[in-house]
Parts: C-alpha cells; structure tokens; sequence
C-alpha cells in the first residue's frame, strides 16, 4: 500500500520505538501533525520554544540512553531548535530531530519560513539529510536513527520539504542499513590494550581521568570492577560524573577550572595517567603547555579517533567503545600474574591524602545566609541521593556537580560542552516523562530559568512535578565572579534587576511556588517540597549573592595553579 | 566521498570551522558516479595533518582519506593563462611556451592563450619567467593528485 511521506514519518518513528516526540507545530509539518493527531504508538509532548522542544528530547535521552526525537517546523521553528541541537553535538547526545522545509519548489526562493536548515546546521550535526524525493525518506530516518546512537553518538537532523510529506510511495521500514563511509570502531586494538594494561600494571603513580563516554557507553560497571581491582585513585570530568561512584573513598572528585585540589594535583603529578572516554578539554586540563609533565605516560581510550591526541599527546591509543576495551582490560588484568607495586601506591595515596587534607570544598557552615553548597547539600540528603538532577549553566552548575555526589550513571543531566543557559528545565521534564516516578531535580540560577521559563505552561499540561531548586543571588553569578576575580570588580551587566516574584510567577502557571531566605529553612522546605510528589515545587533559594565556586583555576593556567578558598 | 550534494560544503566548512587552511581543493565524479574524488592541498604540522585526516575521515560522506605526500605520488595542475603577444614579443611568448611545453589553444592579433599542465610549482615557474605586464589573466584549477606505481585509492 502506498503511503504518504507524512505518514511514513509517523510509521518510521513508530518503528524505532519512539516513546515521546517533543515539538511544536506549524506550516510546513501541518501534513505531519495530522498524522501525528491519528496515532497512538508514541505521546506527542507539545512545549512552548521549539529550543526546549530539542532539549527536552536531550534530557530523555542522557537519562535513558536511547535516542531522542523532536519535530519542529521550518524557517523560526529550525532556528530556534539550533541551539539544542548544538548542545546536544558537543554532550555527544544521540538526538533525531526532524524539521520542516518549504516545498522542494519554493526552496531558494526566500519563501515565507524558509531557512537553510542543512547549511545552519551543519557544523553541529553529526550528520544531516534533506529529503527531496519521498521514496528516499524511510531509508533515510533509518539512517538518521543509526547514525546518531552508533560510534560516538550525537544529534542528527532530517529536513523535509511540505510536498515530500503529501506525495506517496510504498512503504517499507529497512530492518538494517549499511553506510560504506561510516563503519565505527568498537572492539580496541588487542595489542594496544595489552600494551596499556602492561604500563597499567607498572605503575608507581597510576590514575584514572575519566569522561562523558563512561556514561555514554553504559560502561560504569566495568569502570567500577578496574578501579576497585585495582585500588587506583580517580577523578572524573563534569560529564563523566556518576560514572563511578562519588561516595567512594577511591573518588578524589571532579577535575579541572573548579575541580578538587586533590583530583588535580593528582592528574598533574601521576606517572601513568589512564584517560577513558574524556578529551583534555579546555576546562578540565587548562593550558596544555603547563599541564605537559616530563616523564608522565598517558593512555587514551576513546571511540572518536579525533578525540585522541587533538590537545594532548598520548603514548597508548586506544580506539574504541570504552565499554567494550574495559572489559577486554579487566580480562588481562584478573589474568595477569604480575607483581603490582603495593608499596608505590601507597605511598601515591599518602601524597593523595595530603592534599585531600586541605579540605578544599570546605565553606562557611556558620553563615546567617543561605550558602548555595549548603542547599545542594541539603537536596543530596533529602532525596538520599537518588534523584535525577539537572543544570543549567553557572556557579549554580558548578557546586550541583562539586556537592551532589552522584552514584549512579545518567543522574547528573548538564549542558557541558555548550554550557547552554536555558537547559535544565524543559531537560528535567525530558527526564521526567521518562521516568515518571523519580525525583527530578532542576538545579538552576535566576539568570538561567528565565532563558525558558515558559516551559512551566508544558510541564503544568504534562502534570510533571519537577523541583525547581533555584539559588538566587540576584546576579549571573558566575560571570560576577570573573568580573571579581579579573576585572576589577566592575560587575557590567551582571546584575539581575527587576526580578519577577517567582512564587506568584509558578502559582500563576497552576505551580506551588516557595520562598526560602533562612538557612534554617532549607532542610524543611525540601523535604515539604519532595513530599509534595504529583505537584512542581519552584524553590526560590535567596542565597549568600558573594559566594564564589572555589577551588578554581583561572583560564589559561595549568592544574597545579589553583586558587583555594 | 559521497557524490551527494552538500558533501563538497561539509569538507570547506570543517577546514573553515577548524582553522585549517586550504590552498586548493579540486573535485569531480570519479568512473562510479556514486563517487567524487577530492584533491585537498593543504599546510600543517605533522599533528595538524593528522587531525585534518581524522577530522576529514569522521565526515558521514568521505569514504577514504590518504595523504598522498607520504609516499610518492604525482601532481598535476592545469593552468590557463592569457599573455600579451605583439610585435617582438609575440615569438618570444611562442617559444616561452614551447620551452614549458605549454599548447596555445586561442590566438588574436593581440593575444595567445597557453595551456599548461604541471605541477604548481612549475606553473609557478612558468609565471614567474614572463614579463609581468605581459600577464593578462590566468585561471588554476588547484592540483589533483594519484599515488605512484601501484599505490590506489580505491573502495
């Protein structure tokens, strides 16, 4: 039976198991609405900004692992979409987002809503298609699906002109495709593992840096079993956090500008340092020249052979799924008779110890103020650590990740690569539809929330009771703190004036809005909040408007140029 | 890579988006129309070429990537130029071509148009051996290139 592109689209989705598509209507998906409108294989979750539309589609897929889909229109639709689709390339996040076009005929005709959707795109698409012949569309979404779970993940969009979802064709769903120019490497070289668990085994001053790809690659597990076999200290980047366990003793905390003194020194003075599915960005190791370290051997696992060597020179690469290599490590090194240096690594813990005694996430406990650490603390405590938590962008970000300690993947839900002020609401609700019953915790800044404060009207729709847990200071914090630090104090524009009430604002969209100023508050209104399980609570956290993230590293400075509290 | 359209703006827009440099790039269909084939000269470190490669190998349209430099292999490049050519220097220019074995392929009263094929450096030469202001106008197509003796780029 012949189908119409539209309806092919629909099928296709349904076909790939597609639970939610986030979107939003207009001209050019009309034909796709409708087919929307007629079935019931997955929920359509209108938001109210095609840009929360992409990253609530992100925030479903970072808690869940499988793909996310959105549906916008063309033209302001796809522009505005851009923004998560480019925070969702630099997460490395698997995203399918389909966009409206013009007719094939209208196209470069500057007809009304049309933009250049493949070229706007391009630099922040893994991959991207224009349909412009119907019988080229199922192939084409199973591509597009294929293409952004497999190798290193990321989003991919599909373009389609209004008359290729009128036009007809048959309809046949391909089981498999098959790309010649895109084969992904899984399995790592044999000889380069066995080459990194002998230097693995050898060393004095080992440690483990470890990235995003341990979550990405569902990995946790084998991480857990090599560390713990073998007693090394690790850290973990912001996007690799849950990757092991926080509230262990072998954590020694995030890395890099605002990382833990003891995570740092230790990435800075190890003799073999073992990087699995990270990539020495900017924010972790600073200045690559001071971070260089004479004698220091360096392991690199990771599936995206662009990773490897691109900032930092590596002595061991290892191409491939950091799931798959840490297993093939674990093997080697349960079998290996090797006598390891016990007495060398104890005496590297000692040294590690030391600087852990600085304490250097201590804060002000004393305060008549709320300290922002304080309520991230409190949150941990009162959900028991068990709750799904996003971020937006900022100091807030900053301290979610130093003091919620997360124990589990795909937990800790944050704009890393992009830094996208805006995310954690309409990802939170992402997270929320995908799992129902868990605590969601959007962690955000008053700067931030107000970048899509209007997806309170979706999540009033969807009944989705997120908390809200912002920590107000009343300025972009985080730029202040530059300003501080690097600019004399001359806070220019950072100042938040005119600031609505934001009880009213969340009881106005049919919300429990909540006002906390005294630290003494704090633990209550939380646990009053998380009781209040079917409703959104907005937490309005007025907070100490000084605080700084510390320990940081200011820009272009190396890991061993920290400044402490 | 890909015969596909776009694919050509994917391969500019990494080298632009990256800060690589590009100082030609030449492509067409190859014998399987599915497929073009792409000469890119570029400039780097050794560490840069090997990103350039890498990055070039995780586009979805590029099928194979080899950087021909390594081994041997042979450049060529077609240049069209038109010269001034009148009165004495109109055998002159004649045998400047002949010299580098240029074809003039359109004569006036007033002008030739050489064809030259070589690799830049040659043509380079060739430029650099005429009399400025004979120079009328030039075209380059860019090098295209092909490894030597048995060394292919083939799928």
């Amino acid at each position: 039976m012949e189908l119409t592109g539209a309806e092919i689209v629909v099928r296709c989705l349904a076909e790939e198991g597609t639970e939610f598509v986030f979107g939003y209507p207009g001209g050019a998906v009309l034909n796709i609405y409708d087919e929307v409108f007629k079935q019931n294989k997955f929920k359509h979750v209108l938001v109210r900004h095609e840009q929360a539309a992409v990253h609530a589609a992100d925030g479903y897929a970072r808690a869940t692992g499988r793909t996310g889909v959105a549906l916008v229109t063309s033209g302001p639709g796809a522009t505005n979409a851009v923004t998560g689709i480019a925070t969702a390339y630099m997460d490395s996040i698997p995203l399918v987002v389909i966009s409206g076009q013009v007719p094939t005929a209208a196209i470069g005709m500057d007809a009304f809503q049309e933009v250049d959707m493949v070229g706007i795109t391009r630099p922040c698409v893994k991959h991207n298609f224009l349909v412009k012949d119907v019988r080229d569309l199922a192939e084409t979404i199973k591509k597009a699906f294929y293409l952004a779970s497999t190798g290193r993940p990321g989003p991919v969009v599909v373009d389609i002109p209004k008359d290729v979802t009128q036009h007809k064709t048959e309809f046949t769903y391909p089981k498999k495709v098959t790309m010649r120019s895109y084969n992904p490497v899984i399995k790592g070289h044999p000889g380069q593992i066995k080459r990194a668990v002998q230097m693995i085994l050898e060393a004095k001053r080992p440690m483990f840096y470890t990235g995003g790809g341990v979550v990405l690659s569902n990995a946790a597990e084998e991480l857990t079993q090599l560390t713990r076999q073998l007693g090394f200290p690790i850290t973990s980047t912001l996007m690799g956090l849950g990757g092991y366990p926080a509230s262990d003793p072998l954590f020694t905390g995030m890395l890099g500008m605002h990382g833990t003194y003891e995570a740092n020194m230790a990435m800075q003075h190890c003799d073999v340092l073992i990087a699995i599915g990270a990539r020495f960005d900017d924010r972790v190791i600073g200045n690559p020249e001071h971070f260089f370290q004479e004698g220091r051997r360096i392991i690199h696992i990771d599936i995206d052979p662009t990773s490897i060597a691109k900032r930092v020179k590596v002595d061991v690469p290892i191409v491939g799924n950091v799931k798959d290599v840490l297993a093939e490590m674990n093997k080697l090194i349960q079998a290996s008779k090797e006598k390891r240096d016990q007495a060398a690594l104890k005496t590297w813990w000692t040294q590690i110890e030391l600087w852990r005694s600085q304490d250097c996430m201590k804060y002000d406990r004393d305060s008549s103020l709320i300290k922002p650490q304080y309520v991230i603390e409190k949150l941990h405590q009162v959900t028991r650590g068990d709750a799904y938590v996003t971020s937006d962008v900022g100091q807030h970000q900053m301290w979610a990740a130093q003091y919620y300690k997360f124990d589990q993947p795909r937990r800790w839900i944050n704009s890393g690569g992009l830094g996208t002020m805006g995310f954690g609401m309409p990802a939170a609700m992402g997270v929320q539809f995908a799992h129902p019953e868990a605590m969601v915790a959007c962690v955000t800044g008053e700067g931030s929330i107000q970048m899509n404060i209007q997806e309170l009207s979706t999540c009033k729709q969807f009944n989705l009771p997120l908390k809200i847990i912002l920590l107000n200071n009343r300025y972009l914090g985080m730029v202040r703190q530059w300003q501080e630090f690097f600019y004399g104090n001359r806070y220019a524009e950072s100042y938040m004036d005119a600031l609505p009430d934001f009880s009213k604002l969340a009881e106005s969209y049919g919300h429990v809005g909540m006002k906390i100023e005294k630290p003494e508050d704090v633990e209550g209104a939380l646990k009053e909040a998380f009781d209040m399980k079917d409703r959104l609570v907005f937490m309005n956290f007025i907070t100490d408007q000084k605080e700084n993230v510390f320990p940081m590293i200011p820009a272009g400075k190396g890991l061993s140029e920290m400044i402490l509290v | 890579m890909e015969n596909e359209a776009g694919a050509l703006s994917r391969v500019a827009g990494l080298f632009s988006a990256r800060g690589y440099n590009i100082e030609s790039l030449t492509v067409a269909p190859t014998e399987d129309a599915t497929l073009s084939r792409m000469t890119i000269v570029t400039r780097g470190s050794d560490d840069v070429i090997e990103q350039i490669t890498k990055q070039l190998n995780k586009l979805i349209d590029v099928v194979k990537v080899v950087d021909l430099s390594e081994a041997g292999h042979i450049e060529r490049e077609l240049m069209l130029v038109k010269v001034r050519a009148e009165g004495d220097s109109r055998e002159e220019m004649k045998r400047m071509s002949d010299i580098f074995r240029g074809r003039i392929v359109d004569v006036t009263d007033k002008t030739y148009t050489i064809e030259l094929t070589g690799a830049g450096y040659k043509l380079d030469a060739f430029l650099e051996a005429l009399d400025k202001d004979a120079i009328l106008e030039t075209v380059r197509t860019g090098a295209s290139g092909i490894g030597r003796g048995d060394r292919m780029l083939k799928i």
